[in-house]
């Protein structure tokens, strides 16, 4: 029994013994797994692990570029830049946002309009962890924030360079904003492989020269290498010598314009309430002197994000603003297109110079009677006088006897209905009439048939005609530069700020229109007449140089057969369009340019004095109205109500030389 | 007279043990030094730390093992009523019911149970070792369930396990059929997906991360990342101490704690971290060679359950922090920053050293 025990404790303890053994085997085999696991970690894999160490300490700090200036042609400063703080927001170490908002505001200026600023930056920007609630920090509030600093964590003064816009509404279309990158604009940034570029760049044009000089104005972003805990925070360290030099940036490229400022400026005012466009061209090199839309907008708002409030004034405004008339306003140039109709005429053989018309106050075709503006028509007709005075009649019969082949062959020369090639984006096409252009506009078979009727309005500029006013000047600085063409442009030359080198936008002529110098005398010798004996004659009275015109009209609603057209019976914005062509000097032009009016009725009473306040302060240096002392006009709000703006005429700010011009003046243009 | 003292003092502590001890310690404080550059205190509480456990283990190595065998069921009931009240009235810190208000201290039960469920159940085979059949084996197990349960209900996966491993090394050890562990083994696996569906769903998240880490680069897979990038970045030689950069520009979370030994092998480096493999491993072979020379049952089975689940802490935490285990919280034995795990640790060392004393007393 005794021997048993000893003997079973004795198997028990080699048992037990035999377990440990195994055990130990066991904790063996772990630690060799571990020094496995350490090895290939460690040695194996260890340059993978150190770059990943290397990645984890080192950041890679952007140094953004000065973006570059732009300049109009005599060096006055259109987009600058200018440092200042703000007051940034890191939501990752924020933990009650609106609370810290709170707070800040009792220090800090933040109204209502900025948190509502702030809030949709947000929703534009989802992966920014860093946003700005208030820009233009002044010094109290960059000390006061300063001196609370402890109190907020993830709140940070950061010093940057703003972007101005000195002028405000002044060529606002033209000069365009940049605005926060979106995501939008990321896309198109990676893209273009410009990630790397952009990284530190808030800010990217967004319209206008701004967005399509991009490239050129942004500059070259610099970078520095820094050490930085797991928090981001930058150590000032040891390792600092060990790290890649920095390499400093390269600032944008300034642009240097065409365009005469000053001379946008007295546009500008010559348009007053008014709504319409101008470009003005040098027909020697395709250079944009003025690209005026009326009403503008004051870019600056844009720049960090435009509250929702101004936004909602800009965007709802009956008005308008925003959009580009110059560029994508699309119009029927009305009788503007007459000179064109008859240099077609001239050129085709169609009519000689003298060849005369009976205007009876209408033309006949089928069952429809075309009526000339004019009651009672204008009796015999040359084609001076068809300009002159600007006849329909004798346009309804040209037409009918070019037909629609020959009118769109001959006028599309001209550029009418294609792109110009402006060194902005966004450029509308307008149409040029033709059968293939109805065929390829509409798609049901009984609409796409072209009927000889409709050849007849185009004749007059009206029909399907629709261009744009920047086509209408290159169309007439074409003319005045005897068919020899241009494509607009609005950069000059494009400048290096570091080493002054200058990279023009040299003017070459983009093609040459086969015309006859014969030809083309006749029908500027009618424009100059129609500045000086004809429809424009009142506003260019005592004109201090020889200038040639063309007064439009362009219908906005198309009247029935009977009805007659009154100014005071219709809608405003329903009242036709007033347009201008003009070029001068006559001789040796030195600026062309198409006025176009919105809703202001007859091209010769509202349009031509328009043109001549320009072409008077381009030519003759003559400040038109009160001269404009301060480089910042006030900022226009379009906050007022939507209603019809001032009848033409009646408001104090009306040209003074466009009082009512006699009947026979207005009647046809 | 001091000599005398000295030899009074040293009598019952186990030279080779200690001495091992002693070296992790050293490199445990040096490692924490860098770890905790930015809290230095940390240094200081965690040598006054180390100063109250080794008066702790002093004081249980004098205890003979049959007074610990003697108070083992008290203990383990008194703990057990502890994770009861715990579960009623816990204090809740960072999501978990872990601690007990005492009045004067809080007290962590769940760490108390590492060291009273290898005495119980040590204690329960002892009294039984004439008779060991099947129902001895099901009454260990569920001593060793109803405690891991509520543990890991806290939850606390990682005390849970090295509660169930302490366990489990005891009725391992007590001579379970291995036809039973394979039965187990094959029940264990098959029950996996039940488990799944049991877990939390951040230890679940824990356990696809180690699968997968960058899955989820800065939430649950950030820890195993930068542990891992630490780890293989400090090469063969390290980065040298207080050298390195994962350490000291944050990047490892829970340096000081959890994952010291990414710090200790960043700046160490492949040499670094195999000493402490052999300093582990010869601290393990000392325990399971006092266990083979253990004079009764109960000091045999508790030796090596302490050695074991010793073996366990290290693997476990070294295996998490290089990428192999998941994310579970044990600490480093004797290198982890914290109280709490070096005064259960310093308690079973001292168990071990009563054990290597006494086994002459009682083998007469």
């Amino acid at each position: 029994m005794r021997l048993a025990e000893i003997r079973d404790t004795k198997r028990d303890l080699y048992y037990f013994q035999l377990r440990l053994g195994v055990a130990g085997v066991v904790v063996l085999a772990a630690f060799t797994v571990l020094f496995g696991r350490f090895f290939y970690l460690q040695v194996i894999q260890h340059q993978y692990y150190d770059t990943k160490a290397e990645d984890n300490r080192i950041s890679i700090v952007p140094n953004p570029p000065n973006r570059g200036l732009i300049l109009d042609r005599n060096g006055v400063v259109l987009a600058r830049n200018y440092s200042a703080y703000t007051l940034e927001l890191t939501f990752s170490k924020i933990a009650d946002l609106e609370r810290t908002i709170d707070q800040l505001a009792a220090i800090v200026d933040i109204q209502p309009k900025d948190r509502r600023r702030f809030q949709r930056l947000r929703d534009e920007s989802k992966g920014r962890d860093t946003l700005p609630i208030r820009n233009r920090l002044t010094d109290e509030e960059v000390a006061k924030v300063a001196v609370n600093r402890y109190r907020f964590p993830g709140v940070d003064i950061k010093g940057r360079l703003f972007r101005q816009y000195p002028l405000g509404e002044v060529a606002s279309h033209v000069v365009g904003y940049i605005s926060r990158i979106d995501d939008r604009d990321l896309e198109r940034i990676e893209e273009s492989d410009q990630s790397g570029n952009y990284k530190g760049t808030d800010h990217i044009g967004k319209t206008g020269l701004e967005q399509r000089y991009e490239s050129a104005l942004h500059g070259t972003t610099g970078f520095e290498q820094v050490e930085t805990d797991a928090g981001g925070r930058i150590m000032p360290g040891k390792n600092v010598q060990k790290l890649a030099p920095r390499t400093p940036p390269v600032p944008g490229n300034n642009l240097a314009l065409t365009l005469d400022i000053r001379l946008q400026e007295a546009a500008d005012r010559a348009f007053g309430e008014n709504r319409g466009a101008l470009v003005a061209i040098e027909p020697a090199t395709g250079g944009v002197l003025a690209f005026v839309s009326k009403p503008g907008y004051d870019p600056n708002l844009f720049i960090d994000g435009i509250d929702p409030a101004s936004w909602d004034a800009l965007n709802n405004s009956p008005d308008k603003p925003l959009n580009d008339r110059a560029l994508t306003g699309l119009y029927p140039p009305g009788s503007t297109f007459k000179p064109y109709m008859a240099l077609a005429a001239l050129e085709l053989g169609t009519r000689t110079p003298s060849q005369t018309i009976f205007d009876p106050g209408y033309f006949v075709f089928g069952n429809n009677r075309f009526r000339d503006a004019t009651a009672g028509g204008h009796g015999v007709v040359d084609m001076y006088k068809s300009i002159v005075v600007s006849c329909d009649t004798y346009y309804y019969m040209l037409a009918n006897d070019l037909g629609i082949d020959n009118i769109a062959r001959f006028i599309g020369q001209f550029g009418f209905g294609s792109r110009t090639g402006i060194d902005i984006e966004g450029e509308f096409v307008g149409v040029l009439p033709s059968p293939e252009w109805k065929v390829k506009r509409f798609k049901n078979p009984a609409q796409q048939r072209w009927f000889p009727g409709e050849t007849i309005s185009v004749g007059i500029g009206q029909g399907y005609n629709s261009y744009t006013p920047l086509q209408l000047a290159q169309a007439v600085a074409t003319l005045a530069n005897d068919g020899v063409m241009f494509r607009p442009h609005l950069v000059d030359y494009i400048e290096n700020p570091i080493t002054g080198e200058r990279t023009h936008v040299e003017p070459e002529a983009s093609k040459t229109i086969a015309l006859k110098a014969r030809n083309l005398e006749v029908v500027k010798r009618a424009m100059v007449g129609v500045n000086k004996e004809g429809t424009a004659a009142r506003a260019f009275a005592g004109a201090g140089y020889v200038s040639a015109g063309k007064t439009g009209t362009a219908q906005v609603v198309a009247l029935s057969k009977n009805e007659k057209y009154s100014e005071a019976t219709v809608a405003e914005h329903l009242r036709d369009h007033a347009l201008f062509i003009a070029f001068a000097p006559a001789e040796n032009p030195r600026i062309a340019l198409a006025v176009l009016v919105e809703n202001a009725g007859f091209g010769a009473r509202s349009a031509a004095p328009v043109a001549r306040k320009v072409l008077d302060y381009y030519l003759l240096g003559k400040r038109v109205d009160k001269p404009v002392e301060t480089a910042h006009p006030p900022a226009r709000r379009t906050d007022k109500p939507a209603g019809p703006a001032p009848a033409l005429g009646e408001p104090a700010d009306a040209p003074a030389e466009a009082a009512p011009a006699p009947k026979e003046d207005e009647a046809n243009d | 007279m001091i000599r005398r003292l000295l030899e009074r003092l040293t009598a019952k502590i186990d030279g080779p043990l200690f001495a091992l001890v002693a070296c992790v310690l050293a490199l445990g404080l040096a490692t924490l030094y860098s770890a905790a550059y930015q809290a230095p205190g940390r240094v200081g509480a965690q040598a006054l730390n180390v100063l109250l456990a080794l008066v702790l283990m002093w004081v249980a190595a004098q205890i003979p093992p049959q007074v610990f065998m003697r108070y083992a069921l008290p203990a383990f009931v008194l703990v057990l009523v502890m994770l009861a009240g715990v579960a009623l009235f816990g204090d809740v810190r960072n999501g978990a019911r872990r601690w007990l208000p005492l009045g004067f201290a809080s007290v962590q039960p769940s760490e108390l149970m590492k060291v009273a469920m290898p005495l119980m159940l040590a204690r329960y085979f002892h009294r039984h070792e004439a008779a060991l059949r099947l129902r001895e084996y099901v009454v260990a197990f569920a001593l060793l369930a109803v405690p891991t349960a509520m543990i890991a209900r806290q939850p606390d996966l990682g005390t849970a396990l090295l509660v169930a491993a302490a366990g489990f090394y005891v009725i391992f050890l007590a001579g379970l059929s291995w036809k039973v562990i394979a039965g187990g083994s094959a029940v264990v696996l098959a029950s996996l997906p039940v488990l799944w569906g049991v877990l939390h769903d951040y230890q679940r998240r824990r356990f696809l991360t180690l699968i997968d880490p960058s899955s989820d680069p800065l939430g649950a897979g950030y820890h195993i990342i930068q542990s891992t990038i630490a780890v293989g970045s400090g090469g063969i030689t390290g980065k040298g101490w207080l050298g390195g950069t994962q350490t000291h520009l944050e990047f490892i979370p829970e340096r000081a704690t959890d994952f010291i030994f990414a710090v200790y092998s960043e700046e160490f480096g492949l040499i670094g971290a195999s000493l402490l493999l052999v300093l582990y491993l010869a601290l393990i072979m000392r325990g399971l060679m006092i266990a083979a020379n253990a004079p009764t049952f109960f000091t045999r089975l508790l030796a090596g359950s302490i050695t074991l689940t010793f073996f366990t802490y290290a693997v476990v935490n070294m295996g998490m922090v290089s990428g192999l285990l998941p994310v579970v919280g044990v600490p480093l034995p004797l290198i982890s920053y914290g109280g709490t795990s070096l005064v259960t640790l310093f308690l079973s060392i001292g168990i071990l050293m009563s054990i290597q004393h006494h086994r002459a007393l009682v083998q007469t």
